[in-house]
């Protein structure tokens, strides 16, 4: 029982994977093998987010103390939400990969409002900007963009006032 | 320098099990569900075609380029533009799939509200959009 309550929940969330694909491989192997294909893709390729996130994850330990963050977020300007903004458009990869960074920044006390900015700008993407542009229109992703900046900023207002701390 | 390194490897160490279930995850999703399936929830009412946008970006995943090929065939078969952009917009900002690891790292609290703040304000952003669009 003790060796059980160490097993954290992520480790549930993979193990419940694995199994599940476990049970997938006995019922419809070629499924399973063709998701494996696609699992090994992605891999390739967030790789070198991760090592990004890994090396932010560095200097971000090292030279974003609790009292640098209150500094530069904890201030009554707009500084704050241009970081979060330019962060989120600029930040790579899945989402689940900045969670580790995001929740050590909240450690460190940044507010969540800022957090959730950062996450929906992640939405803006410029390397996506050719085939979007191509598909709707360089208007429409222009206004669409604009939107979704204002958009994430009353998003981290909201997530401000309810999760109060 | 060496306790950030330390502590920025212990810190993805923990995350990596969940990071590698996610890929998992969607990996498996991504490979189940066809192309084809996203069309044939829609039903040229504008209101409900938003919010039929909104779920299936809520529950989809993977890269955003993906949300813009597919959003883009959409619109060729004459699903309306609030709709797609719906869909579009959830996609990335919402992640149902997501939310068992965003509550481990983030919170709880956090994570359902972020998610459905998210939810609802993409219907209000592609409502927005598109009528700006059609005004300018």
């Amino acid at each position: 029982m003790l060796q059980f309550k160490k097993i954290s929940g992520t480790w549930f969330f993979f193990i419940f994977i694995v199994t599940l694909y476990l049970l997938l491989f006995f019922v419809n192997p070629n499924l399973c093998i063709s998701s494996l294909v696609f699992f090994r893709q992605i891999l390739i390729k967030i790789i070198p987010i991760f090592l990004l996130v890994w090396f932010l994850m560095v200097i971000a330990n090292y030279f974003i103390t609790p009292k640098f963050v209150f500094k530069y977020f904890d201030k009554k300007s707009a500084n704050k939400w241009f970081f979060a903004i330019i962060g989120g458009i600029l930040s790579e990869g899945p989402i689940y990969i900045w969670y580790p960074l995001l929740a050590d920044l909240k450690k460190k006390g940044l507010d969540y409002g800022f957090i959730a900015c950062f996450l929906y700008n992640r939405a803006i993407k410029l390397p996506i900007l050719p085939a979007a542009i191509y598909y709707f229109g360089w208007k429409y992703i222009l206004i669409l963009a604009i939107i979704m900046i204002m958009a994430s900023i009353g998003q981290g207002i909201i997530i401000n006032r309810i999760i109060k701390e | 320098m060496r306790k950030a390194i330390i502590k920025a490897t212990e810190s993805l160490g923990k995350a990596l099990p969940l990071i590698l279930g996610t890929i998992l995850f969607v990996s498996l999703l991504t490979t189940v569900v066809p192309e084809s399936f996203y069309t044939r929830f829609f039903n040229k009412n504008i209101v409900f075609d938003s919010f039929i946008g909104s779920i299936i970006g809520s529950i989809s995943a993977g890269t955003p380029i993906i949300s813009y090929i597919l959003g883009g065939e959409m619109l060729k078969q004459g699903i309306s533009l609030i709709a797609i952009t719906t869909f579009l917009v959830t996609w990335v900002t919402v992640g149902f799939i997501q939310i068992p690891a965003e509550s481990i790292t983030l919170g709880r609290k956090f994570a359902i509200w972020r998610n459905l703040s998210a939810f609802f304000l993409s219907i209000i952003v592609a409502f927005t959009t598109v009528l700006i669009l059609n005004i300018v």
